[in-house]
């Protein structure tokens, strides 16, 4: 991943799509189970996983030997305390990583088995199969239309799909359909910061991505707008794969399956259930953590 | 501002040396500030002055110094052909300044390796902006007009006022492009946006009123300048309207030139006028791009404010 390799591929519109990640690898795997049993009954395949994965920045070690295996259809929440690195491996695994210069990989961060940072796989295309949604609402200066719109439009499928529809069923996805769908000329910046998040999980599921990142996406919210979301990944993870970084205890325990903790040093010291992460955790620094010793 | 009761509080605090600072350090800014407002007014009181006198002095034809050529007789000169010209001038050097300067922005900021000679580049973009107007012209002179064999038309005019504002459209074309937030430019790379769409759907579009604000303000320079355009060679009086970009040709500020140095009087009471209109296509500009930016203004701070 060299910069320069990078630019070079960044560059083509629709020859993005690599081996590693063309759609027919990745469905094969999806139908297995159905998403709405399978988040009570069955074993959920692997989604996202990684093996002794270490980030630097420069020199920094932001995170060291992270093994986990996250599955599919279910929310994973990481916590930990500030600047353990949680930001750090979510970006990591749609390699937004890659946009920080000084940021570097070692061992293997693997996409349905296929391991991202491989030579042949392409970042831009990568990211198309993996949502994102930032800690700060970001719509962009555009209209309500125009930001859900976005990720096909540059994808290349804004002519394959009949636009406005796929708009409605990312605005109804989001449940921001009823709020804004007088208003969709106006600009995504007039909307309130929880409207605007909502917005942005939109603009996210449009493309129908097969996991979505969430980087503490409550936390500039108040609790009602905050709630909401909280109601939405609840949706979410019945089509999608939702991994979420987020501070609030109380938020982890009560919408995710699988809980990551990572502890100061970029560690990740313990990986479960949910429940039991929060019951009955192995290591005592994690219950100091969840009990709120310290962090 | 201060009640009783808070005094009280504050007793220990003394603020007299401070406020003392203060008023002088505001006075100066004031006097500062007021000295280059009576300056400009002296200026523009001068210039109507100068005009209403050529106007009651001689008999001057409103209509006919609008449209008409100017002439070595001075009853029937006129600044149309001028006035022509310096559209023609405007609008080829806005063309050819704009994209070659937004181009090399986008390259400096979102391309160029950060390195030694990126850096070196950019700072020496203001220095270039302070090159006199004169060695522009001398360069288009020598190789354009000359070696080039394109002869002193409008589009060697053009290209010497490009040279000369591409550097501070450069500029500010890079500010604009470095103010849009980097959450922006996130959110498209993580839909899976490339390089280059990002670029074109999120960040150009954000920094646009920014640069067009600062490519008017720089063709708003280019218009009064003279002096490359007395060096690539422009005609005496503009006897004939140009007809397109490889025409011979004196803009506004030549012709306003040639005539205040003529011995009949009549001349420098054209070039008063003539003045006055420049001044006109100045104001023009400048609300133009005082407009770009109040209407936008509003959306850059709701986006700072995210
Ligand atoms: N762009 C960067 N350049 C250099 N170092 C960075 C960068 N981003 C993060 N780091 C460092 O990496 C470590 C992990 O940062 P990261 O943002 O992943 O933590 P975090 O767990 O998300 O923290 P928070 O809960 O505060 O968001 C920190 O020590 C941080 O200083
Ligand atoms: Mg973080």
């Amino acid at each position: 991943m060299s910069s320069n390799t990078t630019n070079e591929r960044t560059t083509g519109e629709s020859t993005s799509e690599t081996e590693g990640l063309s759609d027919d690898t990745i469905i094969e795997t999806d139908i297995s189970v159905g998403p709405d049993s399978s988040r009570t009954t069955g074993r959920p395949n692997t989604i996202v996983s990684a093996d002794s994965l270490d980030v630097y920045y420069g020199d920094d070690r932001a995170l060291s030997d992270v093994t986990i295996e996250i599955p599919e259809h279910r929310v994973t929440a990481m916590i930990g305390p500030s600047g353990c690195g949680k930001s750090t491996f979510l970006r990591s695994i749609n390699r937004m990583n890659d946009r920080i210069p000084s940021a570097h990989v070692d061992g293997a961060l693997s996409f349905r088995g296929k391991n991202v940072y491989d030579e042949d796989v392409d970042p831009v295309a990568l990211r198309r199969k993996i949502g994102q949604v930032f800690q700060s609402p970001n719509p962009f200066p555009k209209s309500i239309y125009d930001n859900v719109a976005y990720g096909l439009r540059v994808q290349g499928k804004a002519d394959d799909v009949d636009l406005d529809d796929a708009v409605e069923r990312a605005l109804r996805g989001a449940a921001l359909w009823d709020e804004v769908k007088d208003q969709l000329d106006e600009s995504g910046l007039d909307l309130s910061g929880g409207q605007q998040q909502r917005l942005c999980i939109a603009r996210a599921i449009a493309t129908d991505p097969e996991v979505i990142l969430m980087d503490e996406p409550t936390s500039a919210l108040d609790p009602v707008a905050a709630s909401k979301i909280e109601d939405l990944i609840d949706e979410l993870v019945e089509k999608y794969t939702v991994i979420i970084v987020t501070h609030n205890m109380q938020q982890a325990a009560r919408i995710s399956d699988k809980t990551a903790v990572f502890l100061t040093g970029g560690e990740l010291v313990e990986f479960d259930d949910t429940a039991r992460i929060f019951e009955n955790p192995d290591d005592d620094r994690v219950e100091d953590y969840i009990t709120g010793k310290f962090g | 501002m201060s009640t009783k009761r808070e005094s009280n509080f504050l007793a220990d605090v003394d603020l007299t040396r401070e406020k003392l600072v203060n008023r002088l350090f505001y006075g100066t800014l004031v006097v500062a500030s007021v000295f280059g407002l009576v300056m400009l007014v002296l200026l523009i009181a001068d210039v109507l002055w100068e005009a209403t006198q050529a106007l009651s002095t001689f008999d001057i034809d409103i209509g006919n110094f609008l449209t008409g050529t100017s002439s070595s007789r001075a009853e029937q000169a006129g600044f149309g052909a001028s006035i022509l010209a310096s559209l023609w001038l405007m609008a080829l050097t806005a063309v050819l300044a704009f994209f070659i300067a937004v181009g090399c922005a986008v390259y400096l900021v979102e391309y160029a390796p950060e390195n030694r000679t990126t850096r070196l580049i950019e700072a020496n973009l203001a220095n270039l902006a302070g090159v006199p107007s004169i060695v522009y012209g001398l360069l288009v002179l020598a190789l354009i007009v000359n070696d080039a064999g394109l002869g002193s038309v409008i589009l060697a005019g053009a290209i010497a006022l490009a040279l000369l504002i591409v550097p501070i459209i450069i500029v500010a074309t890079i500010e604009s492009i470095r103010a849009v937030p980097s959450s922006v430019r996130d959110g498209s790379y993580a839909m899976g946006a490339t390089k280059w769409q990002t670029i074109r759907r999120v960040v150009l579009p954000q920094a646009m009123p920014g640069i067009l604000t600062g490519t008017i303000l720089a063709l708003a320079r280019a218009i009064g300048e003279t002096a490359p355009l007395i060096m690539v060679g422009t005609m005496l009086h503009a006897t004939r309207y140009p007809s397109g970009p490889l025409s011979s040709f004196s803009a506004m500020p030549t012709q306003i030139y040639n005539w205040t140095y003529q011995a009949d009087r009549m001349f420098n009471g054209l070039a008063a006028l003539g003045i006055v209109v420049l001044l006109l296509f100045l104001v023009a500009m400048y609300a133009l791009a005082g407009y770009l930016r109040n209407r936008y203004e509003t959306d850059d701070g709701s986006i700072s404010n995210v």
